[in-house]
């Protein structure tokens, strides 16, 4: 590939006046040499590196804050403490649970961003198993009941966009998308029709008798969920890259017609990854709720990330272990932007900046890995 | 300097990453003159004629039209300068007419208007001696026609300088002696006349200069009078090579696939194959000719188990169990489960035989992988595969886990053939198997075909090339607008001949 911005000159033609104009274009792009893995990411750390020291400036001129200041609150904000660590080493958990859930999709070409909804269906599964089942049932059994229940549900909210998808060929992206505000509503009104307060909101789920509550290990809160996600992070990684199925999906993603020409079903192939991708969902969704320390349901459970982990999954390449970096990177600047801003008495809104800064900072390393920016005046061997 | 060069390059580079399209390339076009250039696929030629044209930029190196240097960097620009180019894809609006196509995206108002159009058009048509009906919607057009138009839309925009893509690439014999003799007019009238091509005999009977590429580099200029096929040869291919085809005696043919009556559709509701029936053998080379686009592909995909039938029955003759199995409407996974033993090397070869962005072991692995009950791969016999093939057919790449996408196009294809073949199937369906491969490459390709036949399989293949086809096929089944129009004998027929059943039935299906 090859293109170039046509340098500012008049379109018009003359056929008076002819062939006065002379000068090369200002910018032409031309495509760079391959570069090794250890080269790209050196680069791309560069590109952070470089992006943080602009933020801090930036921080600087807007605030006449020390932007070491401003990274060290956000640092503490994120990792400094005992409970903030663990805390944060949870968002991650989350966040990447989501990102590997739809990557075997995107691996696919099968653009679920339907994530957000699929893990509120699972939460709203398990939310209900909860209140329903909670004094009926041994512990165990419901807890297991629960994960089925948080399972299915989000499977089955990937299910119906791919099995359209691979029977009519609708647009997944669009269902997907709108499947997640029926959830959204369907929570909504599960919630209205179960709390009569008007509080639109739960409350802590079984507060006092702590039914279907998941086991803290070691005697402190997230660490199961981090344990399950780090299980699924190992197992998605060799799905995709040892089994079958996951070489399936890399065909079907690449080629619908090579995969048809060495006999997969597509349609098969589609339907059943898309049920990977809800189910994980669903696990992340029963995690969000009752793995907690305060089992709480409200639409807003999941707030956004079903869209950044479709972000952290690009950034990743599709790679479930970068995805694990990609995410720490994320938490931090999210998490620690917010931390920092509040404690730094400055608008929340840098936060959302910085982030947006080193996002940006990562795609134009990413651009100018493949391709070289060529300036007029810098040709060699001219002519004359 | 003579005022008689239309167009002359200088030095001109191009690289794209570390792969240089063009080094240090200079030649000049006069007036009144032809000019061909000449190189196998990957040396340069669309390269250097897209940065005439304006698509792309010189790295390096100036264009002088009439003896100035110019800067062309779009489209519009090498129109200001009167050059136009005919792309070996034809980019026209189908519902509209040949004037109305020709007319489109004028901005000069004088040229836009469509009523003094039509006139001009005829003039020039009469001028060259097109043939042209200017009012002929596109759709309604052969591809020959179609070429025309193209050539038109450039001439009526005032073209001096013309350049063509590969012109021939998509005609019959006849169709392509009735452009020549038009753009031989052309040059009588004074253009100049740039064409592409890698066709011998082409160059020299058309033109009046060659200019050879190879690899990017340009190895010189030659009048077209003071040369021959083999001089040309050496100098595209770098070395002095003897080429033919060894085809031997047809032994002890036996009936392995029956094709009858099938007609097919396509999705818009097309007929594409129009009750086709006719036997392969094994041990024998079957061709087949006609225009691209009569239904070749399809063809194919039909007898793999990628398309849907209307009508008619495959029947294939197992040697394992002595019974006919019927192919019709079964998958290919089902086909392969019968135990046929079918090979296809298709047309489009990253986007259907293999995958672009995996390494050569995991497109080894494409048809084999889900073999066994294990849920997981096995890479090891691929890998093995992968050397062996890399080993046996001379791939040209730095290790079996580059993505294939990175080879060039000869390579990509001794990856895809050397997997079809492996697999030591009875029957081998190969399409254009050697479009866009180098000279060796090509009779390397030739070779293996044979030795498919010699080792009692039946082979398909499907060509464009009617000299290639008559030397290594033992029979050709011509096929025109989805019916087969004759089958001949390929030690016995002409170029003529196949020519003229190419296009037999386009005339009678147009009546209809």
């Amino acid at each position: 590939m090859n293109s170039y911005l046509k340098s500012k000159r008049g379109s018009k033609t003359d056929p008076g006046q002819k062939y006065k104009t002379k000068h090369e274009p200002l910018i032409h792009i031309t495509k760079r040499t391959s570069v090794s893995k250890m080269a790209h990411l050196g680069y791309t750390l560069i590109a952070i590196a470089v992006a943080l020291v602009f933020c801090g400036l930036l921080v600087t001129a807007i605030s006449g804050i020390d932007p070491i200041k401003v990274y060290v609150e956000m640092f503490k904000g994120t990792f400094g403490g005992e409970v903030t660590k663990l805390k944060s080493y949870h968002s991650v958990a989350i966040l990447l649970a989501i990102s590997l859930a739809v990557t075997p999709a995107f691996k696919m070409k099968f653009w679920n961003i339907g994530a957000e909804g699929q893990v509120l269906m699972g939460s709203l599964a398990a939310t209900y198993v909860m209140l329903k089942f909670g004094p009926y049932l041994y512990e165990s059994m419901l807890i297991a009941l629960m994960f089925a229940a948080a399972i299915l549900a989000g499977m089955i909210w990937g299910l119906i966009p791919a099995i359209f998808k691979a029977i009519w060929n609708t647009n997944e992206t669009l269902y997907t998308l709108m499947m997640n505000y029926v959830a959204t509503t369907i929570v909504g009104y599960f919630i209205m029709v179960t709390d009569k307060s008007g509080h639109n909101n739960l409350g802590i789920i079984n507060e006092r008798t702590q039914f279907g509550w998941l086991p803290r290990l070691f005697g402190k809160p997230y660490i199961l969920n981090i344990i399950i996600i780090a299980v699924v992070t190992v197992i998605v990684y060799i799905y995709l890259k040892y089994s079958k199925q996951g070489y399936e999906i890399s065909v079907v993603g690449e080629s619908r017609n090579t995969a048809k020409y060495v006999g997969i079903n597509v349609k098969k192939v589609i339907i059943r990854t898309m049920a990977i991708s809800g189910a994980i969902c669903g696990l992340t969704g029963i995690l969000l709720v009752a793995g907690t320390p305060t089992p709480s349901m409200n639409p807003d459970l999941v707030g956004g990330q079903g869209f950044t982990a479709i972000l952290v999954s690009w950034m990743a390449k599709f790679n479930p272990l970068t995805m694990v970096l990609v995410s720490f990177l994320i938490v931090f600047m999210r998490d620690g932007g917010a931390a920092a801003t509040d404690a730094l008495k400055i608008d929340a809104s840098i936060g959302d900046v910085l982030t947006g800064i080193i996002i940006f900072a990562i795609i134009v390393c990413e651009f100018c890995i493949s391709y070289k920016i060529n300036f007029r005046g810098t040709k060699k061997g001219e002519n004359k | 300097m003579s005022s008689n060069i239309a167009i002359e390059l200088r030095n001109i580079t191009k690289r794209f990453g570390s792969i240089i399209a063009n080094n240090n390339v200079s030649l000049s076009v006069s007036k009144g003159e032809i000019l061909s250039i000449l190189g196998e696929n990957g040396s340069g030629k669309t390269t250097l004629m897209n940065m005439i044209s304006g698509i792309y930029y010189p790295d390096e190196g100036s264009i002088l039209i009439n003896g100035e240097e110019v800067v062309i960097s779009s489209p519009k620009d090498a129109f200001k300068y009167k050059i136009g180019m005919i792309h070996q894809h034809f980019k026209l609006v189908d519902v509209f007419s040949a004037t109305e196509n020709i007319v489109l995206g004028n901005e000069d108002k004088s040229l836009a208007n469509i009523k003094t159009a039509e006139a001009k058009v005829t003039e020039i048509s009469s001028l060259y001696g097109f043939d042209i009906d200017p009012k002929k919607k596109v759709y309604n057009m052969s591809v020959s026609e179609k070429q025309t138009v193209e050539i038109i839309k450039v001439l009526y925009r005032g073209a001096d300088i013309l350049i063509l893509d590969e012109p021939t690439a998509v005609l019959t014999p006849q169709e392509t002696e009735k452009l020549f003799s038009v753009l031989r007019r052309m040059r009588d009238q004074g253009k100049s006349i740039i064409i592409i091509t890698h066709k011998l005999h082409e160059v020299l009977s058309l033109s009046d200069k060659v200019a050879v590429l190879r690899k990017g580099e340009y190895v010189g200029t030659v009048e077209t009078v003071g040369t021959n096929e083999s001089e040309l040869t050496e100098m595209m291919v770098g070395k002095k090579i003897t080429l033919n085809i060894e085809r031997s005696a047809v032994e002890n043919p036996v009936k392995r696939l029956e094709v009858k009556h099938i007609s097919c559709k396509n999705r818009e509701g097309v007929q594409v194959l129009n009750d086709i029936s006719f036997d392969a053998y094994g041990g024998e080379i079957l061709g087949i000719a006609g225009i691209a686009g009569s239904g070749q592909r399809e063809l194919l995909e039909s007898i793999a188990g990628l398309q849907h039938l209307t009508e008619g029955e495959i029947l294939y003759n197992n040697p394992k169990t002595n019974q006919q199995d019927n192919l019709r409407d079964k998958t290919p996974l089902q086909i392969r489960d019968l135990g046929v033993r079918l090979s296809f090397v298709p047309e489009d070869r990253l986007g259907m035989g293999l995958v672009g962005n995996m390494d050569i072991i995991d497109n080894m692995m494409l048809r084999s992988y889900s073999k066994g009950k294990s849920l997981f791969l096995e890479r090891t016999g691929p890998k093995n595969l992968a050397a062996k093939i890399i080993n046996d057919l001379q791939v040209v790449t730095p290790d079996a886990t580059t993505p294939v996408r990175q080879l060039s196009g000869g390579n990509v294809q001794k990856v895809l053939v050397g997997r079809e073949i492996s697999s030591s199937p009875k029957v081998l369906m190969a399409a254009y198997p050697v479009r866009g491969l180098d000279i060796n490459s090509s009779y390397l390709i030739y070779n293996l075909l044979n030795q498919q036949k010699e080792n009692g399989t039946a082979v398909i293949f499907v060509g464009e090339d009617l000299d290639v086809l008559i030397e290594l096929c033992d029979r050709i089944l011509v096929i025109g607008s989805g019916s087969i129009t004759g089958v001949v004998d390929a030690r016995t027929t002409t170029k003529e001949e196949i020519g003229l059943l190419m296009t037999k039935s386009k005339a009678a299906g147009e009546g209809v």
